[in-house]
C-alpha cells in the first residue's frame, strides 16, 4: 500500500449509512416483528428450561437412518418438493453422537433389533425416537413373520408413531411437527425398561435354549433375547 | 448332440428326451414342472449333472435354486436356464432323506449356488456336501431351528447375540500370520450401504483383500408370509414390499405372470398395456434412484444430483399415484388384469405423461452433463469394479449389471411377456463390464423405459371406449391342481425376478420361493472389488444396485 496512512478501515460511514437505513425505516432487516412486539427493550424474560426446550425443538438434527420401504419416503421428505429442513429438522447426521432425533423407518428383525439399541444408545441425551410405518407400531403387514419384532417399542421408547404403510411425506412432516410441539412443551416418553434388552448372556435365567447355546456364547456377551410366545 | 459352441442367432434347442438321454442313468425319475421339464436325481451326482448339462447342453444360467420339505422326503430344485434363450429351461430335482438330509453341493459348477445353498440350509434345513462355507445368511447364527421346515415352532424363544458389539479398533484385528491385513466393518448402519448390509472387508494396506457380506438385517420372511395367504389377493400386496424403490410394478408382475401361467388366467389385451407402462414408469422411478445414490456414494454429495433424482422420481411417483392410488405400494395388479383403469379425466392423465416425457430429453442431458461426463466420476468409475461377463453368468447376475458386462439378456425381450414384444424399444448393452458401463446402461434404460411408455399412451389413447376390458373373469378362490410346480421370471429394476410355485390343491402356495435379482447380483461383490480401493468397492456396491429388501426378502 503506497498510502502514508496507517492501515486503519474507516468504517464510520458504513455504521452510520446503516443506522439512518434502520432509523428511517428503509432497510428493516433488523426490525422484525419479533423485535416490534418486544418493544425497545433488547432482553426477554423467560424460564431457561423453556427457553431450552424451545431450541432444541426448533433445531432437530435428524440421525441418517434407513431401514426398509419407509426410508425411501423419508429420503424424499428430506429432499426437494417436501424439504423437511423448512421446519428445523432436516440436517441427517451420519453418526448418532451428532444426533438428537431418530426415525425408524421400517420393520426390525431380529438380527437388527439389537443394533438399533445399540446405535439408540450412542445417541446423546435429550434424545426423541419417532416410529415411522406400521411396521414400527406393530410389525405391520410383517407381524406374523418368524423373525419380525412387533414393533419398535419392543426395543426402544417411541415419541410419536406415524402410521402408514408407507406414510406419505407428508405424513411424516407431521409427525415430526407434532415432535417438536412435544418437545416444547417439554413432554417425552418415558423411559421404561423394555420387552428385548441387550444383557449378558450370563445373566440371562437358564434354561433349554440357553443350555443348546452355551457353548457357542461366551458368559459376557451381549444378547437379546426373544420371548415370541409373550409378543403382542 | 453336438459338443460344439451353439451358434449366436439359433440357439440349439433340445427336447426333454434329448436332455434325458444326455444324462443317462443319472436320472431317476422324471417330473413335468409347468414351465421345463423335471429330472430327479439322486443326491450324490448334482455336480456330475449339472455339469453335464452346462457343458453340453448349453444351460448355463442357474437360475434360482429352491428347497422345500415334503411329507416324506426333502427336495432342491436347480433352476437352469440358458443365456442366450431363457424360454429353454430345465428343473434338476434333487430329493434328499427325511431324516438326514444331505445333498451335494453345486458350488462347484455354478458359483451363485453357494449363496443360495446356504439360504436353503438357513431356512430348510438341507445340509449340502462340499459346500464351502455352510453357514446361516438370513437368520442370525445362534438361530434354533429351520423356519421353514415342518417341524419348526415359530413360538419358541430365540436369542441373538451382538457379537460385533466390540470396537474394532481396541484390538487390532492383524493375524498372525500375515501382518499387513487390517479389518474394516462396514455397516449395518451406514450412508453407504444402501440400507441395512453389513459388509466385513479385509484390508491389506489401502487395498481389499477380502470382503464379505453379511445379510439378514431385513429378513422379513417373505416367503412364510406368502405361503400363508390366498393366491387371489392376499399375496399381492408383498411384492410391493420386496423391491421397495418404486418398483412395486414390476414386482407384482412376477408373483402376477406366476400365479397366471399356473392357474391358467389370460389377461386382456388393454390390461397388458396398462401393466406395461406402469412397470416401465416404475422402472424409471428405480434408476432414477439408482443413479441419485450411486452419484451420493461416488461425489459425496447429498446435493445437486441427489435433489435432481428425487425430482424426476416425484413426478413419476405423481403419475403413479395418478394411476394407482398411491406412492410407493401400489397394490395395483391383480391376477387377470389390473383393479381399475385409468383415472378420468384420462386426456389429462395423458397430458401429464407426456408433458414429463417431453421434458425428460432435458433432464437426461443434465444428468449427463452432471454425472456421466465429469471427468472425476470417469476417474473413480471406468476400470474399477470389474466384473468379466463369464464370472458375471457363473454368479447368475442379471439385469443392469449383466448388461453392463456385455451380456445381451432381458427378459422383456427373450421370454416375452406383456405387450414388449408387440412395441418397438431396444435392450442396451455395454462392454465396459465396469461401474461405469453399468451407470450407462441405467441411464440409457430409462431413455427406452420412456419410448416404451410413448407408445403405450399413444395406444391406450386410441383405445375403443367399449373394449377396455380390465380384468378377465377370474374365480374368487383359486385351487391350482395338488402338486403343479411353476418358476416364472420377469424382468425387474435389478434383474430376472423369478417366482416358483408350488400347488399343494388348497388355496395357498404350498411353497413359495422368491429369486431376488439382488441377491444374486450382490454375491459378485468380492469378485469386482478384490484388489481394488475401499472408495471403488464402495462404488462397486453403489453400481450393483442392491436393495436389501429383496436381498433378504
Amino acid at each position: 500500500m503506497s498510502s502514508d496512512q496507517p492501515f486503519i478501515t474507516d468504517d464510520s460511514q458504513v455504521l452510520t449509512e446503516t443506522r439512518d437505513a434502520r432509523l428511517t425505516g428503509q432497510d428493516d432487516r433488523f426490525n422484525s416483528r419479533l423485535r416490534e412486539a418486544f418493544g425497545s427493550s433488547p432482553f426477554i424474560l423467560t424460564k431457561f428450561d423453556k427457553f431450552m426446550n424451545w431450541v432444541r425443538g426448533s433445531s432437530m438434527f435428524m440421525l441418517q437412518f434407513g431401514i426398509a420401504c419407509c426410508s425411501i419416503e423419508m429420503m424424499h421428505t428430506y429432499a426437494v418438493k417436501h424439504d423437511l429442513d423448512r421446519f428445523g429438522a432436516g440436517v441427517p447426521r451420519a453418526s448418532p453422537r451428532q444426533a438428537d432425533v431418530i426415525i425408524i423407518p421400517g420393520t426390525i428383525v431380529s438380527k437388527f433389533a439389537p443394533r438399533m439399541k445399540r446405535v439408540y444408545d450412542q445417541m446423546p441425551e435429550p434424545k426423541f425416537v419417532i416410529g415411522m410405518g406400521s411396521c414400527t407400531i406393530s410389525g405391520g403387514p410383517f407381524q406374523e413373520g418368524y423373525n419380525v419384532v412387533k414393533g419398535a417399542e419392543e426395543v426402544i421408547p417411541v415419541d410419536i408413531h406415524i402410521p402408514g404403510c408407507p406414510p406419505r411425506p407428508e405424513a411424516l412432516v407431521y409427525g415430526v411437527a407434532k415432535l417438536q410441539e412435544r418437545i416444547a412443551n417439554g413432554e417425552s416418553s418415558p423411559v421404561v425398561v423394555k420387552p428385548y434388552e441387550l444383557e449378558q448372556f450370563g445373566d440371562l435365567s437358564r434354561d433349554e435354549i440357553v443350555d443348546q447355546l452355551a457353548k457357542e456364547i461366551d458368559t459376557d456377551d451381549l444378547v437379546m433375547r426373544y420371548n415370541w410366545a409373550d409378543s403382542p | 448332440m453336438s459338443l460344439e459352441e451353439p451358434l449366436p442367432d439359433t440357439v440349439q434347442e433340445q427336447s426333454a428326451d434329448d436332455l434325458e438321454a444326455l444324462l443317462g442313468d443319472l436320472v431317476i425319475g422324471r417330473e413335468e414342472h409347468i414351465n421345463a421339464p423335471g429330472f430327479v436325481i439322486r443326491p450324490d451326482t448334482v455336480q456330475e449333472s449339472l455339469r453335464r448339462l452346462r457343458d453340453d447342453a448349453g444351460f448355463d444360467h442357474l437360475s434360482c435354486v429352491t428347497a422345500q420339505e415334503y411329507e416324506d422326503r426333502f427336495e432342491s430344485i436347480y433352476h437352469l436356464k440358458k443365456f442366450d434363450d431363457p424360454t429353454q429351461e430345465v428343473s434338476v430335482v434333487v430329493p434328499a432323506d427325511k431324516e438326514n438330509p444331505v445333498s451335494q453341493s453345486a458350488d462347484a459348477v455354478f458359483r451363485t449356488a453357494d449363496w443360495h445353498e446356504r439360504e436353503a440350509y438357513d431356512l430348510v434345513g438341507i445340509q449340502y456336501e462340499d459346500h464351502p462355507d455352510l453357514r446361516r445368511i438370513l437368520l442370525p447364527d445362534t438361530w434354533q431351528g429351520h423356519p421353514l421346515s415342518m417341524d419348526y415352532d415359530q413360538d419358541q424363544p430365540q436369542i441373538v447375540a451382538l457379537r460385533e458389539h466390540a470396537n474394532p479398533l481396541q484390538e487390532d484385528h492383524r493375524s498372525e500370520t500375515d501382518s499387513d491385513t487390517m479389518f474394516l466393518n462396514i455397516g449395518p448402519h451406514h450412508p453407504a450401504t444402501h440400507g441395512v448390509l453389513h459388509v466385513k472387508a479385509t484390508l491389506e494396506g489401502e487395498q481389499i483383500a477380502d470382503v464379505e457380506s453379511d445379510l439378514g438385517y431385513l429378513h422379513r420372511c417373505e416367503e412364510q408370509l406368502c405361503q400363508n395367504s390366498t393366491y387371489r389377493h392376499q399375496i399381492m400386496p408383498y411384492p410391493d414390499r420386496w423391491d421397495y424403490i418404486s418398483a412395486g410394478l414390476l414386482n407384482e408382475w412376477a408373483y402376477a405372470r406366476a400365479a397366471e401361467d399356473l392357474n391358467d388366467i389370460e389377461v386382456p389385451e388393454y390390461a397388458q398395456i396398462i401393466r406395461t407402462m406402469g412397470a416401465e414408469l416404475c422402472r424409471m422411478a428405480a434408476h432414477f434412484l439408482a443413479l441419485g445414490t450411486f452419484a451420493l456414494d461416488v461425489y459425496g454429495d447429498f446435493t445437486a444430483i441427489f435433489m435432481y433424482a428425487i425430482r424426476d422420481r416425484e413426478e413419476v411417483q405423481n403419475i403413479l399415484e395418478d394411476l394407482t392410488g398411491q406412492r410407493l405400494m401400489f397394490n395395483y395388479f391383480r391376477l387377470g388384469g389390473v383393479v381399475w383403469d385409468l383415472p378420468e379425466p384420462r386426456d389429462e392423465f395423458f397430458e401429464n405423461i407426456r408433458d414429463y416425457l417431453d421434458e425428460l430429453p432435458e433432464h437426461l442431458e443434465e444428468y449427463h452433463d452432471l454425472v456421466t461426463g465429469n471427468e472425476i466420476l470417469q476417474l473413480r468409475t471406468i476400470g474399477t469394479g470389474v466384473l468379466p461377463p463369464e464370472v458375471a453368468k457363473s454368479y447368475g447376475a442379471t439385469g443392469p449389471v449383466a448388461r453392463g458386462s456385455g451380456i445381451d439378456y432381458d427378459l422383456r425381450r427373450d421370454d416375452p411377456y406383456g405387450y414388449y414384444d408387440e412395441l418397438d424399444w431396444d435392450v442396451i448393452v455395454e462392454d465396459g463390464c465396469d461401474n461405469y458401463s453399468r451407470l450407462l446402461v441405467r441411464m440409457q434404460e430409462v431413455e427406452q423405459s420412456a419410448r416404451i411408455v410413448e407408445q403405450c399412451i399413444d395406444l391406450l389413447e386410441d383405445w375403443p371406449e367399449d373394449e377396455r376390458n380390465i380384468q378377465s373373469n377370474v374365480p374368487r378362490t383359486l385351487r391350482p391342481d395338488d402338486d403343479t410346480e411353476i418358476y416364472r421370471a420377469v424382468e425387474g429394476a435389478k434383474g430376472e425376478l423369478g417366482i416358483y410355485i408350488r400347488a399343494d390343491g388348497t388355496d395357498k402356495p404350498g411353497r413359495f420361493k422368491i429369486r431376488s435379482p439382488c441377491f444374486s447380483n450382490l454375491q459378485t461383490l468380492p469378485e469386482m472389488s478384490n484388489g481394488e480401493y475401499v472408495p471403488d468397492m464402495i462404488a462397486a456396491l453403489g453400481s450393483l444396485d442392491i436393495v436389501l429388501g429383496e436381498v433378504d426378502r
